[in-house]
């Protein structure tokens, strides 16, 4: 598992940016923990799909991006709404469904939206973000505004006809969208080998004529670094980027799901490249000490359990209110 | 001004491009090659390609877009060739338009109109012949017109273009060459069905294409003696039931005209909703004049007798009246 | 057993990878769980020890039961009971919605008709009810086919109580009692007079030729429309003596007597007789003496009867002095049809003759006022053809 050459050389830490990365991928971590035994609790229902494993790509992608930048993501989006700046509590209550959550406990796991942070989904139709964001794109272009819209998909996406339609549409109008593929090589049970005959995804996109390219998903400087120039370019009217980020789940595609389609050999080989581990091994060999390693996991631990007992304790939407909030009320 | 269906519906665009710069047409061979039915024709030399966008045939995509430029602060009409290529975007248009509003809490609206032709009577068939208005009037989040008159045609555009929730309007293919004269130009309510025509016998209720088969019943009805009123629905999603309601309580008898399948069709919600209201001011059962159970054929013998036609309404009606 | 899914309801244990007395780091896979999708490892989310298990291999348990014990490796040694570390069992926090509160149903105001649903108008046609009497108990007041059925029972009911039903004891006894009481209480007056029929007859005759069979009339028809108009110019024969005053009829509803099979009697109104031709009179009395007959009348054609009036004339009876129904004030008899001698503009001739009585309420009016009554029937029935 060599690192391609085009990933750019892991910047050497610095201080309090690397801090910042070890505790966005710690929260999005223990969060997700803490999901899986709220979920076996039952107190998250429906489905549930954790990104641990993955938590470089959305830590990485949204320190490139700015507060005026929007986020298209998919169902496995806690990780991406954390790192955006949704607060652990209006997530975890919108987890319980409670009125508190960021979408007011009508979407639960798989459609967080917050307007604040330009998050646009928690999209649960595989493929189905793509094309919304295309249009936040050409909102932007044609609005003259330098904004890039970051659109989060999986591998799976890949095979659906919208993948393609709107990677050409993009490209076709020169449009502001930041294509950012996280390769976990699974679309849930389906192999990548097994759903692609050209597996190669960058590639694909490449011939879509914009730049593509693939990053190690499980380097948050990596990610990071691919990002910001991805933006960058994008920002100054060069029209859409790719990037692929090969990554892994550590977890199986959702809470029920007993992983029939993958060795336990190829996960255990994936974690011994867990980020957060990768991470911690870099800032500690740049310096930073295990006191504030510890100090950060116990910030974490305490979010973590505010954020639960901030869910435990919020509302249910009246019963009475259920036909709100399909159309938007008149003046 | 006599004008056609299609010219009030170039003058409704064309209003609406000049009066917001956030208005944009977006579609498949809306721009060069002026529309499939010629509705944009000339928009784009007028208005330019920024804003006369022609698409690649990727309608799950543009629609999306569509979608996404209404999130991002546009006011973008989305013109889908037809109906039948509409179900390409539906996973857009039910899974996002429709539930983006619901499903964020409330956080976001979608202010995107979605214009499609829609029907049959030209011999297209099978797959160019769908009228499925009433599928997409069955899905909450989104409202659904279909502008029968010239009237409409002109002034439905520009309030569902100010509405701040997704707007679909059908526009009846055999209506493009409709000519009469047109006397208001300015923008028309598209949550009120209209009484066409006054009547004390029996209610007809109807939209689109079949308003004029309607109205060409009823003059033959009227030669007998019968005297129907005849409602336009113009909105499907919300339905005007106050409209429906106070007419079948002054004739105390219905029938609906609608060129889906009979079978969970609009005209089943209809007819539902009267028995549901109005039970005790029915003289008669409700009759409903839909499309015959069978995939649009291509001859001309057999479409035509597979669609309502103005006699088969004004049959429905006599039977309605044999019955009470 | 967690729930993994939502549609896991239970799971099958396999294997426990742990013993007790194992201390337990938060993450580790204790068991393994069979469930419909395969085997899913299970992980504890705390430190500590495992202290007991509780579910043995092969056991199929429901989510939300408790397959082990495990201590929290903080407490001492002290052989106290565990603390459960069994997840929550299957919440059943979520308030459910019962009612959805739906749009509430828009208010439409009633036509202003009447609330019947179709089958309880065929019903009540059957059974001879009238809707406008019927007690709705269906959705805001409709009547319903079963409160139909209701009416009509105690319509029947009704009936017997007037001395009306098809004939029994009942009947007898209730007759007397009410006759005997109109004799006591009304200080009747007697009044008669002869009228020529020949011009009602040769209009009737006239009439019937040009009528289908179905159509055609009965003397009773012009009869009845002549007593109804002369009414109109004497209101105080027509309606009812209640508690020492009289009260006009709101509408001249003239009872008619009929003679029941197997003995009884019944007077059934025909409404407002006055405003109606005399073909519907004709249908009208029809209908009333076969229902009357098939015991089938309505409560409100028994009561509302502001006048009665008697045809004796088929038993051959002259002139018959009935006793009045009360609480009404007049009782008009027509005798049968006789040829007799008659004088016509100073020459004698046969002419059929009908003697028509009044039995009048004293109370209500004096012989002047029932003269002048018979005279205009007589005036009347001169000119049939305008009745």
């Amino acid at each position: 598992m060599t690192l391609p050459v085009t990933t750019p050389p892991s910047s050497p830490a610095r201080g309090e940016h690397d801090r910042t990365l070890l505790r966005e991928m710690l929260r999005i971590r223990r969060f997700e923990e803490k999901c899986a035994e709220l979920y076996s609790a039952g107190k998250i229902r429906g489905f549930l799909h954790l990104y641990i494993g993955e938590e470089a790509v959305a830590v990485g992608a949204m320190q490139a991006l700015t507060p005026d930048d929007a986020v298209v993501a998919t169902y496995r989006e806690h990780g991406h709404a954390l790192a955006r700046g949704i607060s652990a509590n209006a997530l975890m209550a919108e987890m319980y469904g409670k009125q508190e959550g960021c979408s007011h406990g009508r979407g639960g796991s798989m459609h967080v939206f917050d307007a604040a942070t330009r998050f646009y989904g928690g999209n649960a139709i595989v493929g189905g973000g793509l094309p919304v964001a295309v249009g936040l794109a050409l909102a932007d272009k044609l609005q003259q505004r330098p904004r890039v819209t970051a659109c989060f998909f999986g591998d799976g996406a890949v095979a659906e006809g919208e993948f393609h339609e709107s990677l050409n549409l993009a490209a076709l109008w020169k449009l502001p969208v930041l294509f950012l593929c996280e390769n976990n090589l699974y679309a849930m049970g389906t192999r990548l080998d097994r759903a692609q005959a050209e597996t190669d995804i960058s590639a694909k996109a490449r011939a879509y004529r914009m730049p593509a390219e693939w990053t190690d998903g499980m380097d948050v400087a990596a990610v990071e670094a691919a990002v910001r120039q991805a933006a960058e370019s994008i920002r100054k009217g060069n029209g859409p980027a790719f990037i692929e980020c090969r990554t892994y789940r550590f977890r199986a595609h959702s809470m029920f799901d007993p992983e029939l389609y993958r060795d336990k050999a190829e996960v255990e080989l994936w974690k011994k490249r867990d980020p957060i581990a990768a991470h911690i091994a870099r800032i500690k060999a740049a310096g930073v000490s295990d006191d504030e390693i510890a100090a950060t996991e116990r910030d974490v631990s305490d979010e973590i359990a505010r954020c639960v007992a901030f869910a435990e304790s919020a509302g249910w939407e009246p019963v009475e209110n259920l036909l709100t909030d399909v159309y938007t009320p008149r003046p | 001004m006599k004008t056609t269906y299609r010219e009030a519906l170039r003058s409704a665009l064309r209003e609406a491009l000049a009066k917001d710069p956030r208005v944009f047409l977006m579609g498949e061979d809306v721009g060069r090659y002026g529309g499939t039915y010629a509705v944009s024709k000339g928009l784009l030399a007028e208005f330019g390609p920024e804003r006369i966008r022609d698409t690649p045939l990727s309608e799950s995509t543009f629609v999306g877009a569509g979608i996404g430029a209404a999130l991002g602060g546009m006011r973008p009409i989305v013109e889908v060739m037809t109906v039948n290529f509409s179900l390409l975007a539906l996973d857009q248009i039910v899974n996002n338009a429709a539930t983006i509003r619901h499903m964020s809490g409330g956080q976001f609206s979608i202010p995107l109109v979605i214009r499609m032709a829609t029907g049959a009577g030209r011999q297209l068939a099978a797959q160019h012949a769908h009228s499925l208005e009433g599928w997409y009037a069955h899905i909450p989040g989104i409202r659904v017109v279909t502008p029968a008159t010239l009237e409409d045609a002109r002034g439905m555009l520009w309030t569902a273009l100010e509405d701040p929730d997704p707007v679909l309007i059908f526009e009846h293919q055999t209506l493009y060459n409709m000519e009469g004269t047109l006397d208001g130009e300015g923008p028309v309510d598209i949550d009120r069905a209209a009484i066409r025509r006054p009547g004390k016998d029996v209610t007809v209720i109807t939209y689109g294409a079949n308003l004029w088969k309607t109205l060409e019943a009823a003059e033959m009805l009227a030669r007998e003696g019968i005297d129907i009123e005849v409602i336009d629905l113009r909105t499907l999603r919300p339905l005007d039931m106050t409209t429906i309601i106070g007419s079948v309580q002054k004739t105390r008898r219905a029938a609906v005209v609608d060129e889906g399948w009979k079978s969970g069709s609009l005209s089943a919600e209809i007819a539902a909703r009267i028995v549901e209201t109005a039970f005790y001011d029915l003289d008669a059962p409700i009759a409903r004049v839909c499309t015959a159970e069978v995939p649009i054929p291509y001859p001309k013998h057999l479409e035509d007798a597979a669609l309502p036609q103005p006699h088969s309404i004004a049959t429905a009606v006599r039977q309605v009246l044999a019955r009470a | 057993m967690p729930s993994l899914g939502a549609d896991m309801e239970a799971g099958t244990l396999v294997q426990w990878l742990k013993r007790p007395g194992d201390a337990l780091k938060r993450g580790d896979i204790i068991a393994v769980v069979d469930t419909q999708k395969g085997a899913i490892e299970i992980e504890v989310f705390e430190d500590g020890v495992l202290e007991k298990v509780v579910i043995q291999p092969g056991e199929k348990v429901p989510v939300g039961t408790v397959l082990a014990l495990i201590r929290d490796s903080e407490i001492a040694a002290a052989p106290a009971p565990a603390v459960a570390r069994a997840p929550a069992v299957s919440p059943a926090v979520v308030p459910v919605p019962t009612v959805v509160p739906g749009p509430a149903a828009t208010p439409f105001p009633a036509a202003g008709r009447l609330r019947a649903s179709p089958a309880a108008r065929k019903r009540a046609e059957g059974l001879g009810v009238d809707l406008a009497r019927v007690t709705g108990t269906g959705p805001e007041g409709a009547i319903t086919s079963a409160d139909v059925e209701r009416a009509a029972k105690s319509v029947t009911a009704t009936l017997r109580e007037a001395g009306a039903p098809p004939a029994r004891a009942g009947m007898r006894t209730a007759i007397a009692a009410a006759m005997s009481r109109a004799k006591r209480e009304i200080p009747h007056y007697y009044l008669a007079t002869s009228i020529d029929m020949f011009a009602a007859q040769r209009w009737l005759r006239a009439e019937n030729e040009k009528r289908p069979v179905a159509d055609r009339l009965l003397m009773i028809a012009p009869l009845l429309k002549a007593v109804a108009t002369a009414l109109r110019e004497l209101p105080e024969l027509n309606g009812h003596w209640i508690d020492g005053a009289f009260h006009p009829g709101a509408g001249v509803h003239i009872g008619c007597a009929i003679a029941l099979r197997g003995g009884g009697l019944v007077a059934p109104a025909v409404h407002d007789a006055d405003r109606k031709d005399v073909s519907t009179l004709m249908r009208e009395v029809s209908d009333l003496v076969a229902r009357a007959r098939a015991g089938s009348l309505r409560s409100s054609e028994l009561t509302d009867a502001t006048i009665t009036i008697t045809n004796l004339g088929d038993q051959g009876v002259d002139a018959g002095f009935g006793i009045i129904y009360p609480p009404q004030v007049a009782l008009v008899g027509f005798g049968r049809v006789q040829e007799r001698p008659w004088v016509v503009a100073g020459t004698i001739e046969v002419r059929p003759v009908m003697t028509v009585t009044l039995s009048a309420d004293h109370r209500a009016s004096d012989g002047h006022r029932g003269g002048i009554f018979l005279s205009a029937i007589d005036r009347l029935l001169q000119k049939p053809e305008e009745l």
